[in-house]
């Protein structure tokens, strides 16, 4: 067998590889800032609207989907 | 066109013949069918051909237009993928479901009448389930069973559309029908249940992840799809797929969020995607449709590109669930980068196929300035991409490590996901050639300044909250459990169904069988050998008369049972009966 992948088992590298992740979050805030813009909705030319509607998006279908568990949840076998 | 060989025939006719070809050759027939059914299509020249009149009507299998040959190029396509993943499969009759399959999804494509594209419909329903019976598991049985229950169900209802329609039109050719009378409804209903409208969904989720390995990549490509295509075909501008598009995007993706077998986050994901699509026939302007057929066209690529590569994962482990699997990267390198670059094209990532069609339809709904429905589609969009863009590749080929050593799949199954991959990159960094193929002129620029950032932006943080959730221990733990959908409805309604016909039916049964099978020919039994002795009970109990004395009465009549009893009682009494019965059956008549 070939030699494993390991890169991740490493946390520097998981560390550095979040590091790029948010940095790369901070240059798109920035960007937005510059970017000509012209939506159909007023909203969409706000600065960085897409971020927090994304981030607020994720956010609320998580808490959303463990409230739903709640209602839904049952055991593997429900329908043996 | 009598030079040309209809596709749909190549594949159907040509999957006939699989059984009795063997070795090397058999791989190379199964990947020729789809080529030449390819080859077909490219010279086929738009019109209506290959009318066969039958009785009083005219079966049209040849209505080429731009709408119906974008969807047979890519079933052609998908077809030729689907085929060399499963090269080497051992089983027969999953070659052959799976061209019949493929076969009867372009047939519907072409069919320009009712007739033949009913006939191709319910060929789909069949040789699909054989798909999911191939698995030869219980579970997949089971769900086999309830996969073609439901889709008879659908059948029905378009054939009872269909009839009405022919009842009320005089004609079996179709194109746009628009909801307009109850012929429509049925018509509606029967599509819709193909395409997972809700509630008619969960067929979907209850069967895809029972089927086998390779029958999936099918099944996730040609029956949602054919769906869309019809739907395209004879529903747009329908306001009401607006809604139910925009609802389809929304619901699924929680339940996927909860969802611990892989290919089942798939499904509900799938349901996601043909939301996008309902949401663009819906809306029904130019860019709304050319939105959601080259959305049909890169979701087809890419969703089997994720079945094909969690697939893979099933295939080489025998595991499919979140909470048995993590760490495959570093065993199967290349089945993850596949798998990223489907989950990048899913989640419409700058750079991957999703980014230049889902646009469109998207940009079709603020356009139209529906605001509830644009803010859910961009809800969605980032929700697919919490689910399907990074918890599939998150965890099955990372997060926690299983444990699970094993390689790569057999090279078939990698070139196929390769292929695959290689149109999802391809699409996006080129789409001019799929947008001269759409059936409207395109006039949309995908890569602009503000479209770019703002997606990314919409993506990223997304992620960025998965990644917090995660680290802080609030994303909802992965679990071995069902979450409930609307098949509880007959899923635990038909057991209901059943217990209630059961225990009602078979009572009345019982009670009348003690009360009148049996009773009634003893009590004539009896009238006939002591007539008297009978009536004279049946008059004592009748009038309450109980201080009569039998014994005296017997004093007083004939005595019974002797020769003296004239032979013609009885026989009177059966002839009084039978007229009865015949009265009661005149009357009742």
């Amino acid at each position: 067998m070939k030699k494993e992948l390991k890169i991740f088992d490493r946390p520097e590298n998981v560390k550095k590889f979040l590091t790029m992740f948010y940095i790369s979050l901070v240059v798109l805030l920035i960007v937005d800032l510059f970017i000509p813009k012209h939506g159909d909705f007023p909203w969409e030319n706000i600065p960085d609207f897409f971020a927090v509607y994304g981030f607020v998006s994720c956010v609320s279908l998580i808490f959303i989907a463990k409230i739903l568990r709640l209602l839904i949840k049952r055991d593997e076998n429900h329908y043996e | 066109m009598n030079n040309l060989i209809p596709p749909p025939a190549i594949l159907i006719v040509g999957a006939l013949f699989v059984p009795l070809i063997k070795g090397k050759l058999k791989s190379a027939y199964l990947l020729l069918l789809p080529v030449l059914a390819f080859v077909m299509l490219l010279k086929m020249p738009a019109g209506k051909y290959w009318v066969v009149h039958v009785l009083d009507y005219d079966l049209i299998f040849g209505r080429v237009d731009r709408l119906s040959m974008v969807f047979g190029y890519i079933f052609t396509i998908i077809s030729f993928i689907g085929v060399l993943f499963a090269l080497k499969v051992e089983d027969d009759l999953q070659h052959v479901s799976a061209l019949v399959y493929a076969g009867s999804a372009i047939g519907v494509t072409f069919a320009g009448d009712f007739f033949s594209l009913y006939i191709f419909w319910e060929l789909m329903a069949i040789a699909s389930t054989f798909l999911i019976l191939a698995r030869r598991t219980k579970a997949s049985q089971d769900a086999a069973f309830r996969y073609i229950l439901v889709h008879i169900f659908g059948g029905l209802c378009l054939l009872a559309g269909i009839i009405i329609y022919i009842q009320n039109k005089g004609t079996i050719e179709f194109s746009y029908i628009g909801l307009d009378g109850m012929a429509s409804w049925f018509i509606f209903i029967g599509i819709g249940l193909n395409a997972a409208i809700p509630p008619l969904h969960p067929w979907l989720q209850d069967a895809y992840p029972e089927a086998t390995v390779t029958g999936a990549v099918f099944m996730s490509a040609l029956t949602t799809k054919s769906a869309v295509y019809l739907m395209a075909r004879t529903f747009p501008g329908t306001e009401l797929l607006i809604y139910i598009g925009a609802l389809m995007t929304a619901i699924p993706i929680f339940y996927a969020v909860l969802e611990n077998d892989i290919r089942r986050v798939l499904a509900y994901s799938l349901i996601n995607q043909v939301g996008f699509m309902m949401c663009g026939i819906g809306i029904g302007t130019a860019l709304a449709i050319n939105g959601t057929v080259s959305h049909a066209f890169c979701h087809i690529l890419y969703k089997a590109l994720l079945f094909m590569s969690t697939g893979s994962v099933l295939y080489m482990t025998g595991k499919i669930r979140c909470t048995d699997l993590g760490g495959l990267y570093k065993t199967m390198p290349l089945t993850c980068l596949f798998c990223m670059i489907g989950a990048a094209s899913i989640s419409a990532f700058p750079l991957f196929s999703g980014f230049v069609s889902k646009s469109m339809i998207v940009s079709a709904s603020s356009h139209e300035k529906l605001v509830a429905v644009w803010l859910i589609l961009q809800f969605a969009s980032a929700g697919v991409f919490h689910h399907a863009g990074i918890k599939v590749p998150f965890f099955t080929f990372f997060g926690h490590d299983s444990g699970i050593r094993t390689k790569e799949p057999p090279l078939n199954m990698l070139l196929a996901m390769g292929i695959a991959a290689f149109f999802c990159v391809a699409i996006a960094i080129f789409p001019g050639p799929l947008y001269d193929i759409l059936p409207y002129p395109v006039h949309y620029v995908p890569y602009t300044g503000a479209h770019v950032v703002g997606q990314l932006q919409l993506l990223m943080f997304g992620a960025l909250a998965f990644t917090l959730l995660i680290l802080s221990g609030y994303y909802p733990p992965e679990m071995r459990a069902i979450n409930l959908d609307t098949d509880w409805f007959y899923r635990k309604g038909g057991r209901l169904f059943n217990n209630v016909v059961d225990t009602v039916l078979n009572g009345i049964n019982a009670i009348s069988d003690r009360l009148i099978a049996r009773a009634i020919p003893v009590w004539l039994g009896r009238l006939s050998r002591t007539p008297v002795t009978s009536l004279l009970m049946l008059y004592v109990k009748a009038t309450g008369k109980k201080d009569l004395v039998i014994e005296d009465l017997k004093g007083e009549t004939r005595p019974e049972a002797t020769t003296l009893l004239p032979m013609g009682v009885p026989v009177l009494i059966s002839i009084v009966f039978l007229f009865s019965l015949f009265v009661l059956f005149v009357f009742l008549t």
